[in-house]
């Protein structure tokens, strides 16, 4: 056991972890941040991505020991400290890119990571950078709809209905 | 104008703000005090016999508890099947025993063999790997024709042979059929196969137990859609513990689609375990374990067969498929291929007679039971594939052809059974002309064509039927359960709702659609009205959420127990503004007398009924809360009609999905938006039936397709936007509400309308190719070409 201490949505925070505990394990179980979820072992899904350094990464491709002194943001900092949702939460909420839930924080931090590389991303760069992420619910209609309307497009026009 | 609030309105949902901070409940979440963590060793082989199972090393491992083997379930009942069904002969089907460890055999790759409980998980899976098996590898049985043959291996020794049932619908009508096929002008046969799919729910399963040896009190806390129903089964036939000693808790549940109805062995160990060991026992699936222990779903080989007169009028449809039940019966296995899946043979059209004859087959894989859709979508895909086939052969428009034998009167009798009480089948297709722009689709070709791409256009319909149903029928099908549900609206006395519902919610918004409709009844504001699900310590005796079943059943248990208080509510007002009951109105939260300006709000009567001063006390008793179970006098037909538009690369096979859309007839709508996504998930889940999902064994049993590495899922770039109508809306005729069920739409209507647009693409090419099994994957499509 190694004591790895690190920033987590801007508060220091502290825990041990054997060396094979991953970052989103640490996060879950040691941190108590049970936003960040697991939907798989192998990196595909998506659901633990968080930001290390600025950096969208998938939680369980790291180790907490690599994590250790790092700046990580998770889904529990998105909003502001009164609860109000930050734009791509409310996008979320606004246009129901979300049903169960489970992966969602993972595709908001995901486009979190996208609109601040690419402030105005087409509907085929939101598709191409959301192959991380699965969703099994929303068929991801919703889900770039929102992600376009959190990069300030119109998206009045998407699909007929 | 779209209306804000009430029934039609589609606020946005509550329950997103948990779920976009990661504030949510979800069962992995929960931590008990001092829990211990389960892992299962599980078997690697298909089918073998147990020769000796040494604990000895591992018990000896740090942290490790105790570890439990089959041995510990002696005398411990099974786990149970929730429908019985008869075969053709009149003989109850082949049921098995299911024991919560393997006792004598392992049947299945995934088969747990023993538990390590330990102090954490790291040393229950480092244990784990200590345990010494001894197991005789034994022959395994994979091919469903194989399994069934004669001398094969028996997944059960003490079974007579491998299968579960032959079964024949509707048995009257076979010689009907054979005549119908024999004088037919022309007959169209199809052999296909409706793949195996695993639902991957993106939340794998959870289970904690928790026992209270002071109170003798055990609680489960699991991801399930229907709590009430693991209470039921659980305690009533594996741990034999009664339903006022067991507590259920189903919290957020992160997706279902069907594989989270069923009571598992996982939930049956963790809470023998915590009783067992007297402390918490948390089990969480990995993934790679989900694949081989969640149950499966579809896995059907069908051949079908549709005949037809002079005119093109269907005369007949005559099916024979072989089901895959796995190694165990999974708890509503038997029935998805049999009642959910023959009475839907008849599709939206008018063939006077159906034979279906369904052989339920045992073999060395994992259980097999309902996936979103659940035999609905196995019968929709040969029917609408088979009728493609049809036009093709007979040189007709594949929409006329349909449109000509649509059933256009209803209530319609089909001749497998069931009734269809309202339908408009000409105007979901008038919908879907108007936003699929067919006419447009040979301009598209011929641009797909100048990028050396072949495309194609696939039609199809589809009827569902939802909120299975009523409980004195399908009891006499052979289901062990009710099928109603149940609702409590408890008012409090400041005129607040809070309404406990057996309906579950694990993405389909029900927190926020259900107080719609008691606003819109009441004619108070949606935030006064709070919705309590998945406990079974809170509500009445639900069966939880499946089948598309929750508004038309839930919601119309909701509605009848809130009948029950405004009338009540109409008696208190009467007698607070001195008038006679029949003279009470209610509108906009106001009980007002006709005929006069006198009125109270709502919230002094709702007052008054907990402060009983002024009060008929003597007529009726005080409090505001009352329970309804509401039990459906048939099933709700939604239908619709799909299309789908692909561009086939033929240098590689590559099918991309360019257009979709769909028209639904869900009947009233509740909440448009939450109707839309779950549309947009359906097919989803319905173009990676079709393109990409494909749940993989090879000929020893052995699992291929056990990650998300190996077993394909759309990715968003995988897929289109989707257009999708609901305006052609017939009201189900026999519920409050006029609901229909809109889960599994998608998933049903959509996998035909990608095949039969993949087809189109090949033959355009001038490939003569009248069928492709699904999935589709870009290797068989250019196998398919290139032969």
């Amino acid at each position: 056991m190694s004591q790895v201490k690190m920033t987590v949505n801007g508060k220091e925070m502290s825990g041990d972890a054997e060396g094979r505990t991953l970052l989103s394990q640490f996060l879950r179980e040691t941190l108590n941040l049970t936003g960040t979820h697991v939907g798989c072992d192998t990196s595909q899904c998506g659901a633990c991505v968080v930001h290390v350094n600025g950096e969208a990464v998938k939680a369980c491709t790291m180790l907490a020991l690599e994590a250790d002194g790092a700046d990580v943001a998770t889904i529990e900092g998105q909003a502001a400290e009164d609860g109000t949702l930050n734009t791509i939460q409310q996008a979320f909420q606004d246009h129901h890119g979300l049903q169960c839930g489970f992966c969602t924080p993972g595709m908001v931090m995901s486009a979190a990571a996208l609109l601040k590389e690419n402030p105005k991303p087409s509907e085929a760069e939101v598709r191409d950078y959301l192959e991380g992420n699965i969703c099994r619910c929303t068929g991801y209609h919703n889900i770039v709809k929102a992600i376009m309307a959190a990069s300030g497009q119109d998206v009045s026009a998407i699909a007929a209905e | 104008m779209p209306k804000d609030h009430g029934i039609g309105a589609s606020p946005k949902r509550r329950e997103d703000i948990r779920f976009l901070t990661g504030t949510g409940n979800y069962t992995d979440d929960i931590n008990a005090h001092g829990q211990a963590y389960v892992h299962f060793l599980r078997s690697d082989v298909a089918h073998g016999k147990i020769n000796g199972v040494d604990t000895a090393a591992a018990a000896a491992m740090p942290g490790v508890v105790r570890i439990f083997t089959g041995a510990d379930f002696e005398g411990v009942g099974g786990i149970p099947c929730g429908w019985q069904v008869t075969d053709r002969h009149g003989e109850p089907m082949q049921e098995p025993a299911h024991p919560v460890l393997a006792q004598g055999k392992v049947r299945h790759v995934g088969d747990p063999i023993a538990a390590v409980v330990a102090d954490t998980y790291e040393q229950a899976r480092d244990a784990a790997e200590a345990i010494e098996l001894d197991i005789e590898d034994l022959p395994a049985v994979v091919d469903m024709k194989a399994a069934v043959a004669e001398g094969a291996t028996k997944v059960h020794d003490d079974l007579n042979s491998n299968l579960c049932y032959d079964w024949g619908f509707v048995e009257e009508n076979k010689d009907a059929v054979e005549e119908a096929i024999q004088s037919a002008a022309h007959v169209t046969t199809l052999e296909l196969v409706n793949n195996r799919l695993i639902a991957n729910p993106m939340e794998p399963r959870v289970a904690i137990g928790e026992y209270n040896r002071a109170t003798d009190d055990s609680t489960l806390y699991t991801t399930s859609q229907n709590p009430h129903v693991i209470r039921l089964l659980m305690g009533a036939f594996v741990l034999g513990i009664p339903e006022h000693k067991l507590r259920v808790v189903a919290p957020d549940v992160g997706g279902g689609f069907g594989t989270k109805i069923f009571h598992y062995a996982e939930e049956a160990f963790c809470t023998f375990a915590a009783k067992a060991i007297n402390r918490p026992v948390k089990w969480t699936s990995s993934r790679s374990e989900a694949f081989m222990s969640d149950a499966h779903g579809r896995d059907h080989v069908t051949k079908i067969e549709l005949a037809l007169d002079a005119d093109n009028n269907f005369t007949a449809v005559r099916t024979e498929t072989y089901a895959n039940m796995g190694a165990y019966l999974s708890t509503f296995a038997p029935s998805v291929p049999t009642w959910l899946h023959g009475t839907l043979m008849a599709g939206n059209y008018k063939t006077p007679v159906i034979y279906v004859n369904v052989k339920a087959v045992f073999t060395n894989t994992v259980p097999v039971d309902a996936y979103r859709g659940a035999g609905r979508p196995e019968a929709t895909f040969q029917l609408e594939r088979v009728i493609d086939k049809a036009a093709r052969e007979l040189g007709v428009d594949p929409i006329a052809l349909r449109r000509q034998n649509f059933i256009t009167e209803f209530p319609y009798a089909t001749p497998v059974a069931v009734e269809y009480d309202t339908g408009d089948y000409h105007g979901t297709m008038d919908a879907l002309e108007g936003i699929a722009d067919l006419s447009g689709f040979d301009a598209r070709r011929k641009a797909s064509e100048a990028k050396g791409k072949l495309r194609g256009l696939g039609v199809n319909c589809y009827i569902e039927a939802c909120g299975i149903a009523p409980s004195n029928l399908v009891g006499q099908l052979g289901a062990r359960a009710g099928l109603y549900e149940s609702a409590t609206v408890r008012v409090n006395a400041t005129g607040g709702l809070v309404v406990m519902t057996g309906s579950h919610s694990h993405g389909q918004g029900h927190e926020t659609a259900f107080p719609q409709v008691i606003a819109e009844m009441i004619g108070i504001d949606e935030s006064m009205i709070e919705i309590v699900h998945g406990d079974t310590a809170k509500s009445p005796m639900g069966m939880g959420t499946y089948g598309s079943r929750s508004l038309a059943v839930g919601g119309s248990a909701m509605v009848r127990a809130t009948e029950k208080i405004i009338n009540k509510a109409k008696k208190i007002a009467a007698h607070l503004m001195e008038a006679s009951e029949g003279d009470i109105e209610l509108k906009d939260g106001q009980f007002s007398v006709a005929g006069t300006d006198k009125s109270v709000a709502w919230g002094d009567v709702t007052l008054a009924a907990y402060v009983p001063h002024n009060y008929p006390l003597e007529d009726i008793e005080p409090g505001l809360e009352e329970t309804a179970f509401y039990d459906p006098a048939n099933f709700t037909y939604p239908s619709g009609a799909y299309a789908c538009e692909v561009e086939l690369d033929p240098e590689t096979g590559k099918v991309t999905i360019e257009r979709f859309s769909a028209a639904d007839d869900f009947g009233n709508i509740v909440n448009p938006m939450i109707v839309d996504g779950q549309v947009h998930g359906g097919i989803g889940q319905g173009i990676g039936q079709a393109l990409m999902e494909g749940c993989v064994y090879d000929e020893n049993g052995q699992l291929l397709s056990a990650s998300y590495m190996d077993y394909a899922m759309p990715r968003a770039d995988d897929v289109p936007f989707y257009a999708v109508d609901h305006s052609s809306q017939t009201p189900c005729t026999h519920n409050p509400l006029g609901v229909k069920g809109c889960g599994e739409a998608g998933a049903i209507g959509s996998p035909p309308a990608v095949v039969n647009a993949v087809v189109d693409a090949m033959q355009s090419g001038g490939h003569k190719v009248d069928h492709i099994d699904m999935p589709a994957s870009p290797s068989r499509v250019w196998a398919a070409m290139n032969k």
